[in-house]
């Protein structure tokens, strides 16, 4: 396997850039090709370490589930500014 | 009734006294009406006030909409539009004019609304607005949502709820009016800001937009049938999900919408994926990538030791082997030996077939002997058959056969010598025969017949047959054949002889001299006989 740019969160680069979508279709594949057991084994450890590592960046992802609510405001000077939006 | 200056009993008025009482009158017969007409020509001045027309098939009025009841006003007057306004009449004095100032205005009628709709539909999906290909797709699970609303009320909290369930994210909300005065206006602002938002900002920049607003009159609904407000929506280059109304309320902002939701709840569902089933989603996913791999190289080393099986015992190779070799060595230790052994063996066995002189020659000459004798024999039998075929041949040959041959060849002779002479005397016969028939049939066609008929052959001396009276000269010698002998005739005188034939000349049978025509074809018929 091919030696990726590891991104603060430990994750190849390339995979911390996808989004929930593109990382869960590749790992779908990745699966689907294993499970069919016609991969090398060379490049199956390879599609295993990257299947790990995408169903992590899922992980991640479907772990930051905060609901924050803020409120939008415009300033006097028209930048606009958030606020906490509570008792909603 | 006299005198040159009329009495006047009416007081004299100044135009703005008159002008004044007039607008007094006006405004108190007229201080609240309500009108119905199409609008023509509106026109906001400067200072906000809008001046329009209202008219009819017979009449114009002019009317006023000051600037604070414009933006009190859920729609904005428009050429055409067929409205029903609530006003009072006042008058215009430095124009000698009336009017109509305008505190309420609506439209005249739904149909007349839903027509004025579908007209701006229409004219804005001329544009393009409404394209499919401008459509774009929300993101499957967006880090920020982006929520124009009213802040206050069901639909934010519906909104909010959902998202909560499904997939608890950041939500921005702009806080609009969601109708009457100023409500197009603030939803514009809030999607243009939205979108205005820069990347990684303070304010983070939603990934999907949801407008949206719980269900209403067509009236209520107004704001999001704005023109300006489904351009903005059109425009974002964030997707956008509408949520006005309820399901059967169709407003204009929905065909601008990247995705129209029939309710706001629905608008967060189509926002946010369900956040456990994608867990339970992942978790299995997880557990069948483990669970590949795990085969994979499970059936690898499986295969790898079926393989390995396959591989023949090292030790038991060389076991082999080295039997092989203590084998080899042994019988090569014992090898020379055996050599010599089996050499001694050849030699003994060589020496064995050796004979000795006397011997040899003893068997040569028994050899001989038996040699000559047998030849002897062979001899003796030859001549001896020689013999036996000569006499064979010998015997066969005898003499009696060919004289039996030539015997029977003499026979053959002497028979077919008879048949020769029977044949030729009976042949003689025949012939003779024949030529006696030939020589009647001749015989009868002979002149000799036509003179037994009385018929004359006449010749000259030289014997020449005679056919014509001109060949006969006087005294001349004829001869006279006739059927029993001739007799010589002598011509008279000597006739010239172009002369008739004499009856004597041409000596003819008396019965035909006379018979001119059939004479010479008679005489060319006999000499050709």
């Amino acid at each position: 396997m091919t030696e990726s740019a590891k991104g603060p969160t430990g994750l190849p680069e390339d995979i911390a850039a996808l989004s929930f979508e593109q990382a869960m279709g590749e790992l779908d594949s990745i699966v689907r090709e294993l499970e069919q057991g016609t991969v090398e084994l060379d490049r199956a450890v390879g599609a295993y370490e990257r299947g790990v590592a995408l169903k992590r960046h899922c992980d991640v992802k479907l772990r930051d589930a905060r609901m924050t609510v803020e409120r939008i405001s415009i300033g006097p000077d028209g930048a606009p500014s958030t606020s906490p939006l509570d008792g909603v | 009734m006299t005198g040159s200056s009329p009495i006047h009993n009416l007081p004299e008025l100044s135009v703005s006294e008159l002008s004044g009482a007039l607008k007094r009158t006006v405004e108190e017969a007229f201080s609240r009406v309500r009108l119905r007409g199409e609008i023509s020509q509106p026109k906001v001045a400067g200072s906000g006030h809008c001046y329009l027309r209202l008219k009819d098939d017979g009449a114009v009025i002019d009317a006023i909409i000051w600037r604070g009841t414009m933006n009190k006003l859920s729609l904005r007057p428009e050429e055409g539009m067929e409205v029903i306004v609530t006003g009072k009449l006042t008058t215009y004095p430095g124009r000698s004019s009336y009017q109509i100032i305008i505190e309420d205005m609506e439209l005249a009628g739904e149909g007349a609304l839903l027509k004025l709709l579908e007209e701006r539909r229409r004219r804005l999906a001329a544009e393009g607005l409404f394209e499919p290909s401008r459509k774009r797709r929300p993101p499957f699970l967006p880090h920020v949502i982006g929520v124009i609303t009213s802040p206050t009320g069901a639909v934010i909290r519906d909104i909010l709820h959902r998202v909560s369930d499904r997939f608890p994210r950041r939500v921005l909300i702009w806080p609009v009016k969601v109708q009457g005065e100023g409500a197009a206006e603030e939803v514009v602002r809030a999607i243009k800001g939205f979108n205005a938002l820069p990347q990684g900002g303070a304010v983070p920049r939603p990934d999907v937009l949801i407008v949206a607003r719980g269900g209403g009159s067509l009236e209520d609904l107004m704001a999001f049938n704005e023109e300006s407000v489904v351009r903005a929506a059109a425009e974002s280059t964030i997707p956008l999900i509408s949520a006005v109304g309820h399901e059967t309320d169709v407003t204009l902002i929905d065909h601008a919408a990247d995705l129209r939701a029939p309710t706001p709840t629905g608008a967060a569902e189509m926002a946010v994926p369900v956040r456990m089933d994608l867990l339970a989603q992942m978790g299995e996913a997880g557990g069948r990538l483990e669970g590949a791999v795990g085969r994979l190289f499970t059936d690898r080393s499986m295969r790898l030791e079926g393989l390995a099986r396959g591989l023949p015992d090292l030790d038991r190779l060389l076991a082999d082997a080295t039997q092989r070799l203590d084998e080899w060595a042994e019988r090569l230790a014992s090898a020379p030996i055996r050599l010599l052994e089996h050499r001694a063996l050849v030699v003994t066995q060589t020496a064995a077939r050796l004979r000795r002189p006397g011997e040899l020659i003893d068997r040569k000459v028994q050899d001989l002997t038996r040699i000559s004798l047998s030849l002897d024999g062979a001899m003796t039998r030859l001549v001896d058959q020689a013999e036996r075929t000569l006499s064979q041949v010998s015997g066969r040959l005898r003499a009696d056969r060919i004289i039996t041959q030539v015997d029977q060849g003499r026979r053959a002779v002497g028979t077919l010598a008879d048949r020769l002479v029977g044949w030729g005397q009976r042949d003689l016969a025949r012939r003779a025969e024949r030529v006696e028939a030939l020589g009647a049939r001749l015989e009868s066609l002979s002149h000799h017949r036509v003179l037994e008929r009385g018929y004359v052959v006449v010749r000259d001396e030289s014997g020449r047959v005679l056919t014509e009276a001109k060949a006969v000269t006087g005294g001349a010698l004829l001869s006279l054949s006739f059927k029993d002998g001739e007799r010589s005739v002598r011509a008279e005188g000597d006739a010239p002889p172009t002369t008739p034939p004499a009856p004597e000349g041409k000596a003819r049978a008396p019965r035909k001299a006379a018979d001119k025509g059939q004479d010479r074809r008679q005489g060319d018929l006999l000499d050709g006989l």
